[in-house]
């Protein structure tokens, strides 16, 4: 998810048209009454600590209404607002470039909202920056690396979804071809087809996997072309790591079954949709904002959940597949949860035939960061220059 | 074999998209007009025939709502840029980024709901041949309406009188002006003609190839719709071709990596762009040629008794 960006020209520009107002209309998304308290901001330099509600301010990327990341992202603070009511008030600011990062952030920061989540790997920098000036301030990134006192980062565990759902697509297959659309090549996409790929071998040793890159985020005729090339070369299962619904509609037309991604997608496609592999940020979400509330919230610090966190979970499994696949795919998901099945345990070989990982070692959180490779099974090679 | 006809296919059925809009585009700026807002009209026309056909189950309707959705844009960006004579390049611009976001607020309600299932489409008697029927018989009508489109585009425009005064319309309008014809009524009804063609365009992702509103649906088809005008020599047919090339070089890229080929997909991603371009600079290289089918007075305002 790091990457996602690159908004067609036509989004770019009309942002940058649009962010003047944006910024200056921060709070206008929200639901609460009397929002005029938030926007002129009089004595921007951070206002004395009070016994008002604590502000809280989320930045996204993308719109709302994208269905996929930012939608997810935005559920999570509306459970905020479910579980703290009065003491937070929340605010975001959606479709904010990377370009404009660092104003939106400082215009938060400056409005007086205490806790900021920025909720996209290109705000890096821009955050670590505007944490330096505001030291009152707790900084929150999502995806990143880099971390300050007052700025930590979190992240999801996408490849638990995606190893469940091998194992639903090994079940389910007669032509023991996997199809995945990818976006980019990038650790965590690679995760998410080694992890499919995995899942899938621990009940059907015969599959193959098949790749094709987008190079997009979102772009629903090229997703929807790639699963129809897919499926024309003998994939009958697909799983995407892009945004839209195009791969999950595509299947359905083709009567071959996919996933939904990143959100429920089952409505979609009755008859295709196998399972949805969706995020929930709501319980970190819930989780920082009680530290900072409690007095308890520490920077310098990363943090990945997980199904075990209630993180991610597989969702809707479709009555298509048969009881005994459910059962398999349900004891890895409880597994997973519990802690005593880790997805990436060796051997982890790749695909040309290399180990990357000894027999029965779980891998490391450093491991996970730098996996470059397919997996055995997966066919074709990593595109370079990753 | 059987693989390579469902190449066809999608390569056809992908390269449509381009083909409606860049036809319409060519007609207005055969007529002189260029309209930047390409992008723009296909995304508010997408969520407009999104909601008919949704709201009526019926995708005719849907169509039918787009191309008036962008004709109506059209309309608003040929009153400005016709009437009061404002620059072409800055109003396209702008209203490519107005239908952006207007596209996007009208489609909040859009996002997440789905369509009545899809039908597949075959040409009765046709689509049982081996090879030729899946992959040129199995097509959504649209398909054939773009290149019935193309051909009456061309006919229109070299075989009738009244493709004639569009043409003297994009070359040198003030002759005709002197002659009697209204100018500015014939653009304004070639810029509406364009952005009909650019709804229909639109629709065409929304319904039939994605079928969904997400916000910035069409990811930049409009533009590379505009460049395709452009590298065809305002050609009808060399449009058809360029759309088809294009979609057909992304299709089949898309392939080569469904099937493991080790090609960067970076090298690969270019290739629809490279290709498209290489091949029609090739075939319109002679300048004589690009010279003598640039519309003369493209861009350029028209003030009638200046």
């Amino acid at each position: 998810m790091n990457l996602r960006s690159l908004p067609v020209f036509s989004r770019r520009a009309f942002a940058v048209a649009g962010l003047a107002a944006a910024a200056a209309l921060v709070g206008c998304g929200k639901k609460e009454p009397a929002p005029a308290a938030t926007a002129p901001a009089p004595a921007p330099s951070a206002p004395a600590p009070s016994p008002e509600p604590l502000k809280v301010a989320w930045v996204y990327i993308g719109p709302v209404g994208d269905a996929g990341w930012t939608y997810a992202h935005d559920l999570g603070r509306k459970a905020v607002e479910a579980e703290f009511g009065d003491k937070v008030k929340t605010t975001f600011v959606e479709k904010v470039l990377y370009a404009d990062g660092e104003r939106v952030i400082r215009d938060l920061a400056s409005q007086g909202n205490k806790l900021i989540f920025a909720t996209s790997f290109g705000y890096m920098d821009a955050m670590l920056k505007v944490a330096g000036e505001f030291p009152d301030v707790k900084f929150e990134h999502a995806t990143g690396y880099k971390t300050a006192p007052n700025l930590r980062v979190y992240d999801a565990r996408f490849y638990h979804d995606a190893y469940v759902s091998g194992i639903i697509a090994g079940s389910m297959t007669k032509t023991n071809t996997l199809g995945f659309v990818g976006s980019f090549p990038i650790p965590e996409v690679l995760r998410n087809i080694n992890a499919f790929t995995m899942g899938a071998q621990s009940v059907n040793p015969k599959i193959r996997t098949r790749v094709v890159w987008v190079s997009s985020w979102f772009d629903p005729e090229k997703e929807s072309a790639a699963a129809q090339e897919l499926i024309n070369k003998g994939a009958d299962v697909l799983l995407q790591n892009t945004d839209s619904t195009a791969v999950l509609q595509t299947a359905e037309k083709n009567g071959k079954y996919a996933f939904g991604w990143d959100s429920d997608m089952s409505s979609y496609a009755p008859k295709a949709h196998l399972a949805s592999n969706i995020v929930d940020w709501g319980p970190y979400y819930r989780k920082s904002v009680k530290e900072v509330l409690d007095g308890t919230w520490k920077g310098e610090q990363r943090t990945i959940w997980g199904k075990p966190e209630g993180a991610n979970d597989v969702i809707k499994m479709s009555e298509a597949i048969p009881e005994a696949a459910r059962q398999k795919a349900q004891q890895a998901l409880d597994a997973i949860k519990a802690g005593t099945l880790e997805p990436f345990t060796g051997p982890v070989v790749d695909n040309t035939g290399k180990e990357r990982l000894p027999k029965d070692e779980k891998a490391t959180q450093e491991w996970k960061d730098k996996v470059d490779f397919f997996v055995k099974g997966v066919e074709g090679k990593v595109p370079a220059g990753k | 074999m059987n693989e390579t006809a469902l190449l066809i296919n999608t390569a056809l059925a992908s390269g449509t998209t381009l083909a409606l809009a860049a036809l319409g585009l060519l007609v207005n700026e055969r007529a002189g007009v260029l309209n930047l807002g390409a992008e723009g009209m296909m995304l508010v026309a997408a969520v407009a025939g999104f909601a008919a056909a949704l709201t009526t189950g019926s995708d005719t309707l849907g169509f039918l709502a787009a191309a008036a959705a962008g004709a109506a844009l059209a309309a608003l960006f040929a009153g400005l840029v016709i009437f009061l004579n404002t620059n072409q390049y800055a109003t396209g611009l702008a209203l490519s980024l107005f239908g952006y976001g207007l596209s996007a607020f009208l489609g909040v309600s859009m996002v997440g709901k789905s369509l009545s299932p899809r039908q597949t489409y075959e040409v009765p008697g046709l689509s049982d041949l081996p090879f030729v029927g899946p992959a040129l018989f199995s097509h959504h009508p649209m398909v054939y309406v773009a290149i019935a489109l193309a051909v009456a585009i061309a006919w229109f425009l070299y075989r009738t009188r009244a493709g004639l005064l569009l043409r003297a319309m994009g070359e040198n309008p003030e002759p005709a002006h002197a002659l009697g014809y209204p100018v500015r009524l014939i653009r304004l009804g070639a810029v509406c003609v364009g952005g009909a063609l650019c709804g229909l365009a639109g629709a065409y992702v929304s319904l039939v190839t994605a079928p969904l509103w997400v916000e910035g649906l069409t990811a930049g088809r409009g533009w590379i719709a505009l460049a395709l005008t452009v590298f065809a020599t305002w050609r009808p047919a060399r449009v058809l071709l360029g759309a088809y090339l294009f979609g057909g070089v992304t299709v089949l890229q898309l392939s080569l990596q469904a099937q493991g080929v080790a090609i960067s997909s970076h090298l690969l991603t270019m290739l629809p762009y490279l290709a498209t371009i290489v091949v029609l600079v090739l075939i319109s290289r002679n300048p004589a040629f690009i010279r003598l089918n640039m519309p003369a007075s493209l861009g350029k305002p028209f003030r009638p008794g200046s």
